[in-house]
């Protein structure tokens, strides 16, 4: 952008000095068209860079419908060395990942440990009837879903709001300082950031319910984890506190790619830094927020379990026990093994929809999709 | 597309916008707002942090009183010298440590020979191989199955458990072969025509290109094995031997909130009089945090690139 600022003025100077007799009109006029042209250029250029991307796209699907090589037993043998190497792969994977998933048969089993996989009573749905009778198993969605919504939502507001506010940081020092400590919370375990949230929000000492009294919104100090209705923010902003940093890195990584004529063409259409940020920054990452958004709408239950474990208590309980936590109660510590089972085939079943439904719906609205 | 070509002509063009103004006072709002939100950010960030440091830099029973900001007031080492006596959580440390180093050589290594192989375009079986992996970042089988797994391989009450299960990561993986596919082919090829094997190619030509891409994937694994205590709760509660020092952590933090525990609780009676819970966890965190806080800051452009190529999809 110095650059060319320089070249304008540059070419300003040039204007009045061969045409010092011409009459105040006439620069204006070269002024006006210097700038016509220069915002043609800058629209050529992001013309252009689209129409490259497009061509990527082109090339990357025509890579794909390439005829597959066919199998031989000559490629085989040629390539033997690669298939040995990856055959304790494939076995590791299976063992690991895919012969676990045979344990599903426990849903529509009354499993008993003596008995076995095969030798266990087959119930067929009882399991599943048994599970979404239950009050308390309903009660765990809801607070599975609401959790996931809100982190969803929170996470991305704060991280890209973040990385937007960061981005226009001009100098170098302290942009690096606050990227630095912003990724700080994120080495922390949950129970250490767990440990930090209870003292910020206590009772005694806390300095949140010190300052909210101080400024007068709160009357006495409030208990912020006996509060039902306040234990999904406060999950939520626990969330933000340690991730935030983190989840800006892709924005910002996404930020630097953003083609620098798209902001001076932006200026001279009278554009000031928020109307850059927001016209021209924010549109810039709209495909890496999209990605984003669908691979995380896929992941809306796999609200996890630490947090929620950690901070609920008696009080809360009833609003902090998610999928997660509902299994390995039922699953683990009471050893009902079926409805454990059957409680992770359903969030399973619904991540996956989730994700199709997702990817469905970014298609249909002509935005970018994961597969 | 015409129409934005011909917009500046039709438009009744102002000569003043030509010249960047230095000044435009909602500029000079927008820098100021900017510079509050992200101050306070940092404090925010920051604050909860320091102020653990300063209570456990703090006399316990000094501490309860509350009113310790940023600095300690009455200062004392004793919680430091409680934590480093306590028995069960220098095992935890030992046993975190080796946790730590053990994952993310053999993660690392193992996940980058097989992100070798599937960045290699014409081998035949690259695309199944991958989905194969792939699709273990979308279905799992869940917690029953996986524990139920566990026991019947005996890797329940060992060590192993913390180390064996997840050395793949399907992450990881697209990380390190987005990385690899990145490089030049004639660099294998040559090597190839030179008579190298795989494993040759693999070892002296690939590892250390890939070092910038390895240490963010190791980061990654250390810091996800050095935070884990939920393994240890389910498959090695009883074992002390074979606690991590995140999951005595979590002890020393629910004997915090269900405040019936007294300082007596912990190791040395004669100090009892000076230490609290609260100022021991205080300590434990900050010693527990300490290795990786320090470290980060150094790997900090490595894992910038390593997200950055790896978090969007390949």
């Amino acid at each position: 952008m110095k650059g060319s600022d320089a070249a304008v003025t540059e070419n300003e100077k040039d204007i009045i000095k061969t045409d010092g007799i011409a009459s105040e009109e006439e620069i204006a006029a070269k002024k006006r068209e210097a700038a016509i042209d220069r915002r043609q250029k800058a629209y050529n250029a992001t013309k252009s860079s689209t129409k490259q991307s497009t061509d990527d796209r082109g090339r990357k699907s025509k890579k794909q419908k390439e005829p597959r090589e066919k199998i031989t037993k000559k490629l085989l043998i040629r390539q033997r060395e690669l298939i040995f190497i990856t055959i304790p792969f494939i076995l590791y994977g299976l063992l690991f990942y895919y012969i676990p998933l045979g344990g599903w048969v426990m849903a529509f089993q009354k499993y008993k440990p003596k008995d076995g996989l095969l030798g266990s009573k087959w119930v067929g749905m009882d399991v599943f009837v048994r599970l979404f009778s239950d009050d308390v198993f309903i009660g765990v969605i809801r607070n599975t879903l609401m959790m996931g919504i809100i982190n969803l939502v929170l996470s991305f507001v704060f991280a890209i709001g973040f990385a937007l506010l960061l981005n226009e940081v001009r100098l170098k020092l302290p942009k690096k300082f606050a990227q630095t400590v912003s990724y700080l919370p994120h080495f922390l375990s949950w129970i250490i950031v767990v440990g930090i949230v209870r003292d910020m929000l206590s009772m005694d000492s806390g300095i949140v319910n010190e300052i909210l009294v101080g400024i007068g919104i709160l009357k006495e100090p409030m208990n912020f984890f006996g509060q039902p209705n306040l234990f999904w923010w406060v999950v939520g902003f626990s969330n933000v506190w340690k991730e935030t940093g983190w989840n800006s890195i892709i924005y910002l990584a996404a930020i630097t790619a953003i083609n620098p004529d798209m902001y001076e063409a932006a200026s001279l259409d009278g554009a000031g830094r928020f109307g850059k940020m927001w016209y021209v920054t924010l549109p810039g990452i709209k495909a890496t927020i999209f990605i984003l958004l669908l691979i995380n709408v896929g992941n809306i239950l796999n609200v996890g379990f630490e947090l929620q474990y950690l901070l609920k208590n008696g009080l809360v309980q009833s609003v902090a026990d998610t999928i997660d936590i509902y299994v390995l109660k039922w699953g683990i510590s009471q050893g009902d093994f079926s409805l454990g089972t059957a409680a992770g085939i359903f969030k399973s079943a619904v991540s996956i929809i989730l994700i199709f439904l997702a990817n469905s719906a970014s298609k249909a609205a002509g935005e970018e999709r994961l597969f | 597309m015409q129409n934005v070509e011909l917009e500046p002509k039709t438009e009744d063009f102002k000569p003043k916008k030509l010249r960047r103004k230095k000044f435009r006072p909602a500029d000079v709002i927008f820098v100021v707002i900017n510079t509050l939100i992200l101050t306070l950010a940092v404090v925010i960030t920051l604050y909860p942090i320091l102020n653990t440091l300063a209570v456990s830099f703090n006399d316990g029973l000094d501490a309860l009183r509350g009113g310790i900001y940023l600095l300690p007031r009455k200062f004392s080492l004793k919680n430091y010298e409680t934590v480093f006596q306590m028995d069960n959580l220098l095992t935890g440390a030992r046993n975190s440590v080796l946790r730590t180093v053990i994952a993310s050589v053999l993660h690392l290594s193992v996940t980058a020979l097989l992100a070798y192989v599937l960045s290699i375009k014409e081998f035949v079986f690259r695309k199944p191989v991958s989905m194969f992996f792939v699709m273990t970042m979308y279905v799992s089988a869940g917690l029953i199955p996986t524990f139920l797994l566990f026991r019947e391989l005996s890797l329940t009450n060992t060590f192993w458990v913390y180390v064996i299960p997840g050395i793949i990561s399907a992450f990881n993986l697209l990380v390190l072969r987005t990385y690899m596919n990145g490089l030049p082919d004639s660099l294998r090829e040559s090597a190839q025509i030179d008579g190298a094997n795989h494993l040759t190619i693999f070892l002296k030509i690939y590892v250390p290109i890939c070092k910038p891409v390895f240490a963010t994937v190791a980061l990654f694994i250390a810091v996800w094995h050095w935070s884990s205590w939920f393994d240890n709760m389910i498959y090695n509660p009883r074992d002390t031997n074979l606690t991590t020092l995140q999951f005595e952590l979590m002890k020393l933090l629910s004997s915090v909130s269900s405040q019936t525990s007294s300082g007596n609780a912990y190791g040395n009676t004669t100090q009892s009089v000076a230490i609290t819970p609260g100022s021991i966890r205080a300590a434990a965190t900050i010693v527990t945090s300490m290795p990786i806080v320090v470290l980060y800051p150094f790997l900090q452009r490595y894992f910038i690139t390593g997200l950055s190529i790896g978090g969007v999809k390949e």
